[in-house]
């Protein structure tokens, strides 16, 4: 597959070790997924570093939502390997989905809800700590005023911000945004991605970003992937333009 | 009425029941297992007449029978589209083991009678000790998986990413759940154990503001529900399980309406 001069196009006969260093948090190494026949991609390889915020850019059903699953070992590959730097138990990954099968019913607060993920105690209550690390990302994320409220009554934007905080509470070093901004109006998209913005600032935290959406992959990332029938490409974020993405629909 | 030691132990089987059933039904709702729960009873019953059968205690043909078939059934539906059609086909061969049972060990009806629906006078000191010791295992099970268990009931996506394994937390909990559905057939009957491990619970969550007051409602219902329910079968004669049915399903109804009402407001 020939390659665009202008642009970083990195494909599957790369060799990812001559891109790792310190500051490596993740390498995609000849990645592939087939489902039966039908082969979802192949050949992905990248690397992640510290700090970088990755927009994975593609059409519906190109297999955005396979690669992060795989990324998240929720699915095996069928080729290739990821590996976490420097091994998977020593890195934390926070996950923010579109969606989350939470019954609207439970009387689960936003505070209870974003105080899931402090599972690792045995005592069935909080501890004095872990109420301070709770109140501290309830109000970071600007959640404090509806700390109380059920989880069933709060907006979209409250909800995905209850996602985030439920995803930083556990301090990840990589974090996984799928879609999360897809269903948020156009302000709040904003405001959620200043928060994580804000997080990555304090704590040199990876982010991989799923999304469609071109104004926030341009403000936000540093880096894109771009998913695409035949080779993937892959460069920074002053790389992404109209040529690359009209040659991704061509 | 509580001179009689009958009531007594009665009382205090009863408590411990309520108990267990308050936090137990709690997950269960929130896990969606109700009607694995209904099923677990019906294997509960079987289990109950292989123990006569074979000349154990009805208890010990139960907890044999509900923790064994627990961890297959909850394996065989973990597949949301054939859950229904599994736990039926379970239940239904349950139902036909018991009868089986009861007919080869020769037990008159009133045997059956009290397995399927409970009896107040058939609780002894020994059965109060029984009762105390599972209850007391199934509380420190609980206590021990709270946090993970929680988290993997009411977020089971956020539970998956954070690292927590599934599989064997439903394992333990469907093993806590067999135990409980076990202590609660004491008193209520194999038939008509699902109301105290899932009605509490379920009317629980419309009063509640947390996983803790939900737990803790739950319990005071199920208490309640016992309380009442034998004073009444004492008064009038009539079964205890009626009773806690009647009163179990008027708290989810109350339930249900104060939700459509704070939720128009």
């Amino acid at each position: 597959m020939a390659s665009n001069e202008t642009h970083q196009t990195i494909y599957s006969n790369d060799q990812p070790d001559s891109q790792l260093t310190e500051d490596t948090i993740m390498t995609v190494d000849k990645l592939g997924m087939k489902f039966g026949q039908k082969t979802v991609f192949q050949g992905l390889t990248f690397t992640l570093k510290r700090g970088e915020f990755l927009s994975v850019l593609g059409e519906n059903g190109i297999g955005k939502t396979t690669l992060i699953r795989i990324l998240l070992q929720q699915l095996r590959p069928t080729a290739g390997e990821v590996s976490f730097l420097p091994s998977r138990s020593q890195v934390t990954i926070g996950y923010v989905p579109q969606f989350r099968n939470v019954d609207n019913e439970y009387p689960l607060t936003v505070r209870d809800f974003v105080g899931l993920a402090l599972h690792d105690h045995l005592t069935p209550w909080w501890s004095k700590h872990e109420k301070q690390r709770l109140n501290q990302v309830l109000r970071e994320t600007d959640l404090t005023r509806i700390a109380h409220t059920p989880l069933g009554r709060v907006s979209g934007g409250e909800l995905q911000k209850a996602y985030l905080a439920q995803a930083l509470i556990r301090q990840p070093q990589l974090l996984i945004l799928d879609e999360s901004t897809a269903s948020l109006d156009n302000n709040m998209k904003f405001e959620l991605l200043d928060l994580v913005k804000q997080y990555q600032q304090q704590t040199q935290a990876a982010v991989i970003f799923v999304t469609h959406d071109l104004p926030l992959t341009k403000k936000y990332s540093t880096n894109f992937l771009l998913m695409q029938p035949g080779p993937y490409q892959l460069g920074t974020i002053d790389e992404l333009n109209e040529t690359v993405l009209e040659a991704a629909h061509a | 009425m509580l001179s009689y030691p009958f009531m007594q132990n009665a009382f205090a089987a009863g408590t411990l029941i309520a108990i267990v059933s308050g936090i137990v039904g709690v997950f269960v709702v929130a896990r969606n297992m109700s009607f694995l729960t209904h099923t677990l009873s019906e294997i509960g019953f079987a289990g109950a007449a292989f123990g006569l059968f074979v000349g154990w205690t009805p208890l010990a043909g139960m907890l044999l029978f509900t923790s064994v078939s627990s961890v297959a059934v909850g394996q065989l539906s973990s597949k949301a589209s054939r859950r229904e059609a599994a736990i039926t086909s379970i239940s239904a061969l349950a139902i036909g083991l018991g009868i089986l049972f009861l007919s080869l060990s020769n037990q008159n009806a009133s045997s059956a009678t009290n397995i399927l629906f409970g009896s107040v006078i058939g609780i002894s000191r020994t059965s109060v000790l029984q009762v105390a010791i599972l209850a007391l295992a199934v509380i420190v099970v609980i206590i021990a998986v709270y946090r993970s268990l929680k988290f993997d009931s009411f977020d089971a996506v956020g539970a998956r990413v954070a690292g927590i394994h599934g599989t064997t937390l439903a394992i333990i909990f469907l093993v806590a759940l067999a135990f409980s559905v076990s202590v609660a057939a004491q008193i209520v009957g194999s038939l008509l154990i699902f109301i105290l491990l899932t009605l509490p619970a379920s009317a629980a969550k419309y009063f509640a503001h947390g996983v803790g007051s939900m737990i803790g409602l739950a319990i005071l219902f199920a208490l309640i529900g016992v309380w009442l329910g034998l004073a009444l079968s004492y008064w009038t004669n009539w079964p205890v399980s009626f009773f806690i049915a009647v009163i179990e399903v008027l708290f989810y109804f109350i339930g249900l309406i104060f939700n459509r009402f704070t939720a128009r407001n």
